[in-house]
């Protein structure tokens, strides 16, 4: 069974034209053709993705609450009044137990309710257990293909999520509050590694300065002991680290993430936040470091949809469900194992 | 298995000047425990919001909690923008205190069933799960 096979069935043809001539309903509608996986869908996104990247693409991490879609929503005010269009994207958790989930991060982007020069599109994690699933990278891609200046991404911080981020966006700002703790804590959540900035939001609250200062500290550290400091979270990419000490993984002069404080409701210290991502962009760009990160999305990207049609062409194949029935069978008599059953079953994909 | 379930997207709204949206978080949370996708988008809006975010969320439903009285505007108003917008597949549905002669002509205008106050959220879950099957949808 092979995706991108041929032509786009009609429908989707006929939506694929109107996404091309940038009509919003056609970007909404395509975003649940994605994200529903819906029969043609990759087939949708081989066809849109022809246009390779060309948003930036800025993520907005932190603790529930934070002020991540406050902040965002300030930075996209200002850059509408320079009239750049604008797409968001702003994940919230699916609940584990009713698989329903609340998408609340509009609220705080109200005033932009109306524009034209933005499009916001809430989603829920659904089935990807913590991680950001593919289908809200492919989302994104949209978004991009669409033909949007930036794509905004919120995702709450919390454990794989936050680390996945970084699959998603060119620049990741983790954004913290005074409650948030220490530089420690910071680094054992693998922050350090993913942030490209740092903001302490609510910064009109005590502690702000303090939190600061320790994350200023806790990054000084890593500067030339990168072994020493590079945590030990799922994904470590031993070649990378090497490569990042030996200075062969930078080009050009490397990123010290700023650590910036800002108050959201008052704007304070916003533009300094907005000259920084600017600034992140030009290195990106300068040092090579853009072309690094896109190669390896696209890599995670082909290997995510390796994975999914394997997993699709198996189970969905009567003929190989058949062999696992008759495996467990065997299993059950005590005359077979998982295993035997499982290479059987990869032998024949393989055929 | 490949895991497609097909979760049902509502919007609910809280449209007029006053600011009352208990009723409004009470449904959304309801909904969302029933497992539905449920975006919340605050107080105060008016119809050309509700719209846009209709159109960018591509929800299956718009749910809108009135109890200003204001829904004899409201309502059919919602419905033309959604129509124009190339949303006409979006059921508009909702509640407040509505009069039954008023529920009657705004369900002649093309808006879905309407709910008043006291209303078990099951019964508004039952009613969109049940409009939901058969919708031709992605
Ligand atoms: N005092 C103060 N409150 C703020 C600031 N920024 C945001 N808030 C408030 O913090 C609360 C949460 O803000 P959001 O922008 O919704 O935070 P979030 O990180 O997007 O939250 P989730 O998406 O729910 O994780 C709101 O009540 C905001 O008004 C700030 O700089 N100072
Ligand atoms: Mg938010």
């Amino acid at each position: 069974m092979n995706a991108v096979t041929g032509p786009l069935e009609s429908a989707l043809a006929e939506l694929l034209e109107r996404f091309h001539a940038a009509e919003a309903v056609a970007l909404g509608r395509a975003i649940s053709l994605v994200e529903n996986e819906r029969p043609g869908f990759e087939d949708f996104l081989h066809e849109v993705l022809r246009v390779g990247p060309s948003a930036a693409r800025i993520g907005f991490t932190g603790p529930p609450g934070a002020g991540k879609s406050s902040l965002l929503s300030v930075v996209a005010t200002i850059w509408r009044t320079r009239n750049e269009q604008l797409g968001v994207v702003a994940v919230d958790p699916t609940s584990p137990y009713s698989g329903g989930a609340l998408l609340g991060d509009r609220i705080r982007m109200s005033d932009l309710a109306t524009d034209p020069g933005i499009f916001i599109r809430s989603m829920a994690t659904r089935g990807s257990l913590g991680g950001l699933a593919t289908t809200t990278k492919e989302v994104i891609d949209l978004m991009d293909a669409f033909g949007f200046d930036r794509v905004l991404v919120e995702t709450v911080g919390v454990g794989q999520t936050q680390i996945e981020i970084t699959a998603a966006a060119d620049t990741v700002i983790v954004v913290l509050v005074p409650e948030s703790g220490d530089a420690i804590q910071a680094m054992k959540a693998g922050l350090m590694e993913i942030a490209d900035i740092f903001v302490v939001n609510k910064a009109d609250r005590p502690g702000a300065d303090r939190l600061v200062k320790d994350l200023r500290q806790g990054l000084h550290l890593r500067v030339g002991t990168v072994l020493e400091s590079e945590p030990v979270y799922h994904g470590l990419d031993l070649d990378r680290i090497r490569r990042k000490e030996s200075g062969e993984e930078f080009k050009g002069p490397g990123w010290s993430p700023p650590v910036l404080s800002t108050v959201a409701q008052s704007g304070e210290g916003v533009e300094h936040l907005m000259d920084m991502i600017e600034a992140h962009r030009s290195w990106l760009e300068e040092s090579g470091e853009l072309e690094e990160r896109r190669r390896a999305r696209g890599k995670v990207r082909i290997q995510d949809v390796v994975d999914r049609e394997l997993r699709r062409t198996a189970w969905h194949s009567d003929a190989l469900l058949a062999v696992l029935d008759q495996g467990l069978d065997r299993i059950q008599k005590g005359k077979d194992t998982p295993y035997s059953v499982a290479w059987d079953i990869v032998n024949r994909l393989l055929r | 298995m490949l895991n497609i379930d097909q979760k049902i997207r509502v919007l609910v709204a809280k449209p007029g000047l006053d600011g009352h949206d208990r009723g409004a978080k009470v449904i959304a949370s309801a909904l969302r425990d029933a497992g539905f996708e449920v975006i919340y988008t605050g107080l105060h809006q008016t119809p050309e919001m509700i719209v846009n975010a209709a159109v960018q969320e591509d929800v299956h439903v718009v749910a809108m909690s009135i109890l200003s009285g204001a829904h004899m505007t409201l309502f059919p108003k919602v419905r033309e923008l959604l129509d124009g917008a190339g949303a006409n597949r979006i059921l508009l549905t909702g509640g407040g205190i509505i009069p039954v002669e008023d529920i009657e002509a705004l369900e002649s205008q093309g808006v879905g069933r309407l709910f008043g106050p006291g209303t078990p959220t099951t019964e508004v879950i039952d009613y969109i799960q049940n409009w939901f099957v058969g919708q031709d949808t992605f």
